[in-house]
C-alpha cells in the first residue's frame, strides 16, 4: 500500500468503529422499519405483499390515529410551556443573590429531585398520589375543594390534564438546570448597564435576559419537542391512553398497533411518521446550532 | 521446516483443537433458556430447584428468565417478532393464536409425536388449526373473594348466591359502610378486568361469549342483562371509585386494605392477601348466577402455559424439559407451591400444607367446570380492549344502548376473527 492512499483511509479506520456502530443501531432499524411501511403486514405474516403507501393512506385517514395526533399536541405544548415556565421561575430563585449558597444549595437540590427519578417510579409515585383514596383526594375532601372524590386518572375529562401534570413535574428540572447555567453565563455588566438606562426589573428580564437566554431557550424547547413527542412510559404506565382513548397519544398508538393488535406495518407506518416530524425538528435544531456558531 | 511454515502449522493445530472442543462442548453443554413470570410469583428459588431437576437428569442446564407477568409479556412479543425467544416460553392462552399464527412458537403436536409423548394425560392443551402450540402446566381459578367483616358490619347475612342476592348486597354496604361492594378494573393497559371481572359472571350463569367458535355477542340476551347490571352497579356507587384507571393489582391492594367486600381474583393471589394482610377476614364463595339458572357454573381459569420457541436449536430437549415439567411427581410438586391445580390430570398434588381456603377454592372448582374463552382467541387482550371501551363509553352515557354497546364490540370482534 502507497503511503499516499495509506494516508487517506488512516482517518476512515479511526471513524470506522462508530460507523459500523450507527450502521448498527441506528441506519438498519431505520430501513428496516420503513421497509416494514410498505408491505401489507410483516412478523406475523411470513409472506407480506408490497402495498407502497397504501398503509400511509390508511393510518392518515385512521380517525383514532388523528385522535391520538390532537392529544399529544395538547400534551407536548403544554408540557414545554409549563416546564419553560416552572424552569425559569426556579432557576431565576436559584441565581438570585438574596439567598446564601447553601440555601440555594438545598433548593437545587429538591427542585431537581423529579429528574432523579424513572419513569416507572414517577408513575406508580404519582398513582398513588391520585388514586381517589390517596394524599390528593384526602386534601380535596378535607378543604372542601370538592363535593366528592376527583378520579383524576380515571375521568375521561381531566384524564390527560392529569397525566400532562405528571409529566410537567418529570421534566421541568431539565429546563431549570439548564437555564440556571445561562444565568450564571450573563455578565452582571449588562445589568448595571440596563440600570444606568433606568431599566427595572420587568425591563432587565425581557431586555437583557431573555436576549441573552435565547439561544439556550430555542434549544430547550427543541429538544423538548422532540423527548415529550416520544413520551410513552409515563403514559403506559398511568393510564394505558385510556379511558377509552382519551390519552392515547400517537406512541400508545403505535405500541397497540405493533404489540396487541400485531400490525406491525401499521405500528412502523405511525412510527415513521413520527420519525419525519422528529426529524424537521431535528434539522432545524441542527441549523440553529450552526447559526449560533 | 522454515519459521513460516512453523507459524501455519501452529495455527492449524490450534485451529482444529477450537473446532474439536467446540464439537465437544455442543453435544454436552445444552443450555435452555426458560422466560417465564412463575419465579417470580413462586416461593424464592422454589423454580429453580425445579429445573435444576431436570438438569441432573438429563444434563441440559436451565437458565431461568423470570420476570414480572407483563414484563415477560413484552419481551416474548418482541422475542416473537425478532426470532430472539427464548428457547423455552410461559406462555397465556390469550398470547398463543398470535404467536402460534407469527410461526414464532412450534408446533408441540409434531414433537410429542417425535418423542413418542403420551399426552392423553394433559389436562388441556391450546391448539391453533389443529395442532398444539401451549400445554397449560397449572391453573388458576379465579372464585368470588368475599371480606366477612364488611358483609357484617353491612348487615348481610348470607353470602349471595345469585345476582339479585348480590345487588341487594351492594345496597346494603353502601349504605351501611364506607366501603365498595365490588370492583371491575378497567384500565386500558392491561384490559383483562373483562376477562377475569365481567366474563366470569356470564360463565358462571352458563353464559357464552362465542357462538360457534365466532362473536356471539349481539341477540345474546343474558350477556345484555349482565352489561345493565354492570352499569346499575357503577350507577349506584357500589363499584371502587376510578375503576377506569386500575389495575388487578390496585383491586387486589384495595381488598387487601379492607376497603372492597367482594371481588373476582385468581387463588394465586392468596398466600400474597393472606401475608400482606394477616386479619383480613376473609373467605372464597362460587360466583352468584343469572336468577333464573341452576346448572353447572362455568368457572373462570387462567393457566400459566408453557411453549417452544420455533427458533430454539435444540427442540428435542426443550420438549424433554417440558414433559419434565408435566411429569405427575413434578407438575404435582409445582401445582401445590403455586396453589394451583394440576395440568396433568394423573398428578397428586398433596395439598395437606395448602390453607383451608385453598381447599374451599378446590372444591368450587371441582362443583363447576373451568372456561375461559380468551384463551386462543386471536389478539385476545385487543377483544378485551374494545369490550373495556365500550363498557366505559356506555357506563358514561357515551353509547344509547346496551345493543348498541354490543353491536360496536361485535364489530370490532369480528374484525379480529376475520
Amino acid at each position: 500500500m502507497n503511503a499516499k492512499l495509506k494516508k487517506k483511509l488512516t482517518p476512515y479506520g479511526y471513524l470506522l468503529p462508530t460507523i459500523i456502530l450507527m450502521m448498527i443501531l441506528l441506519v438498519i432499524p431505520i430501513v428496516m422499519v420503513i421497509d416494514y411501511s410498505l408491505y401489507d403486514n410483516v412478523i406475523a405474516n411470513k409472506n407480506p405483499v408490497f402495498v407502497g403507501l397504501s398503509n400511509y393512506a390508511a393510518v392518515l385517514k385512521d380517525s383514532a390515529f388523528w385522535t391520538a395526533v390532537g392529544h399529544t399536541l395538547f400534551f407536548v405544548i403544554v408540557s414545554i410551556a409549563a416546564h419553560m415556565i416552572i424552569g425559569m421561575v426556579f432557576a431565576l430563585i436559584l441565581n438570585t443573590r438574596y439567598l446564601s449558597t447553601r440555601t440555594k444549595g438545598i433548593f437545587r437540590a429538591i427542585y431537581a429531585l423529579p429528574w432523579m427519578f424513572t419513569a416507572s417510579v414517577i408513575a406508580i409515585t404519582w398513582r398513588m398520589l391520585l388514586d381517589p383514596n390517596g394524599v390528593l383526594n384526602y386534601f380535596i375532601l378535607l378543604f372542601h375543594l370538592s363535593p366528592e372524590k376527583v378520579t383524576f386518572l380515571a375521568s375521561r375529562d381531566i384524564a390527560l390534564q392529569s397525566v400532562t401534570l405528571i409529566n410537567i413535574w418529570s421534566g421541568y428540572p431539565f429546563y431549570m438546570i439548564s437555564i440556571l447555567a445561562g444565568l450564571q453565563g450573563i455578565s452582571p455588566d449588562l445589568y448595571e448597564a440596563a440600570a444606568l438606562d433606568g431599566a427595572d426589573a420587568v425591563h432587565s428580564f425581557t431586555g437583557v435576559t431573555i436576549p441573552q437566554l435565547r439561544p439556550i431557550l430555542i434549544s430547550l424547547i427543541m429538544l423538548d419537542f422532540v423527548w415529550t413527542l416520544q413520551q410513552f412510559a409515563l403514559i403506559w404506565m398511568t393510564t394505558g391512553g385510556g379511558p377509552v382513548n382519551a390519552t392515547e397519544t400517537v406512541s400508545t398508538w403505535i405500541y397497540k398497533q405493533g404489540f396487541t393488535k400485531f400490525q406491525y406495518s401499521m405500528a412502523s407506518t405511525g412510527a415513521v411518521i413520527l420519525l419525519i416530524v422528529c426529524t424537521i425538528i431535528g434539522i432545524f435544531y441542527v441549523r440553529h446550532q450552526k447559526a449560533e456558531e | 521446516m522454515t519459521s513460516w511454515m512453523k507459524k501455519c502449522l501452529v495455527v492449524a493445530a490450534s485451529a482444529a483443537m477450537t473446532v474439536g472442543m467446540t464439537a465437544i462442548a455442543s453435544a454436552d453443554d445444552v443450555t435452555l433458556e426458560f422466560q417465564q413470570w412463575w419465579g417470580v410469583e413462586l416461593p424464592d428459588g422454589a423454580l429453580q430447584e425445579i429445573v435444576d431437576g431436570f438438569t441432573q437428569e438429563s444434563g441440559v442446564a436451565i437458565e431461568l428468565l423470570s420476570n414480572p407477568y407483563a414484563d415477560t409479556k413484552t419481551q416474548v412479543a418482541a422475542g416473537a417478532a425478532t426470532g430472539t425467544m427464548a428457547d423455552v416460553v410461559g406462555l397465556d392462552g390469550s398470547w398463543v393464536y398470535d404467536f402460534a399464527k407469527q410461526e414464532a412458537i412450534a408446533n408441540l403436536s409434531e414433537l410429542m409425536e417425535a418423542d413418542g409423548y403420551d399426552d392423553s394425560q394433559l389436562s388441556d392443551q391450546i391448539k391453533y388449526e389443529g395442532s398444539t402450540y401451549m400445554i397449560p402446566v397449572v391453573n388458576f381459578a379465579y372464585p368470588l373473594y368475599v371480606n366477612l367483616d364488611i358483609l357484617e358490619e353491612a348487615g348481610v347475612e348470607e353470602i349471595p348466591t345469585t345476582w339479585t342476592e348480590f345487588m341487594d348486597a351492594c345496597a346494603k354496604i353502601s349504605e351501611n359502610t364506607d366501603y365498595a361492594a365490588y370492583c371491575i378494573p378497567l384500565n386500558t393497559e392491561a384490559p383483562n378486568g373483562i376477562q377475569n371481572q365481567f366474563s366470569s359472571w356470564l360463565w358462571a350463569s352458563g353464559g357464552s361469549l362465542l357462538k360457534d367458535g365466532k362473536p356471539g355477542l349481539t341477540d345474546n340476551e343474558l350477556l345484555a342483562n349482565l352489561v345493565d347490571y354492570f352499569k346499575e352497579m357503577k350507577e349506584n356507587g357500589y363499584l371502587s371509585d376510578g375503576v377506569e384507571a386500575m389495575h388487578e393489582q390496585d383491586m387486589v391492594n384495595e381488598f387487601e386494605n379492607g376497603r372492597l367486600a367482594f371481588m373476582v381474583d385468581g387463588i394465586s393471589h392468596l398466600t400474597t392477601i393472606k401475608k400482606e394482610s394477616p386479619d383480613l377476614n376473609f373467605t372464597y364463595a362460587p360466583m352468584p348466577k343469572a336468577d333464573d339458572y341452576d346448572g353447572k357454573s362455568g368457572l373462570d381459569v387462567a393457566c400459566w402455559g408453557i411453549g417452544i420457541a420455533e427458533n430454539c436449536e435444540h427442540k428435542e430437549e426443550a420438549m424433554a424439559f417440558i414433559e419434565y415439567m408435566m411429569s405427575p411427581e413434578v407438575n404435582a410438586k409445582l401445582s401445590q407451591l403455586a396453589n394451583a391445580f394440576p395440568g396433568n390430570s394423573t398428578a397428586e398434588p398433596d395439598y395437606s400444607e395448602n390453607d383451608e381456603l385453598f381447599l374451599k377454592a378446590f372444591e368450587i372448582f371441582q362443583d363447576g367446570y373451568a372456561i375461559n374463552e380468551f384463551t386462543g382467541a386471536p389478539t385476545a387482550e385487543d377483544l378485551m380492549r374494545s369490550m373495556n371501551e365500550q363498557l366505559i363509553l356506555y357506563f358514561d352515557g357515551d353509547t344509547a344502548s346496551v345493543d348498541d354497546m354490543l353491536a360496536a364490540t361485535q364489530e370490532a370482534w369480528e374484525a379480529a376473527y376475520n
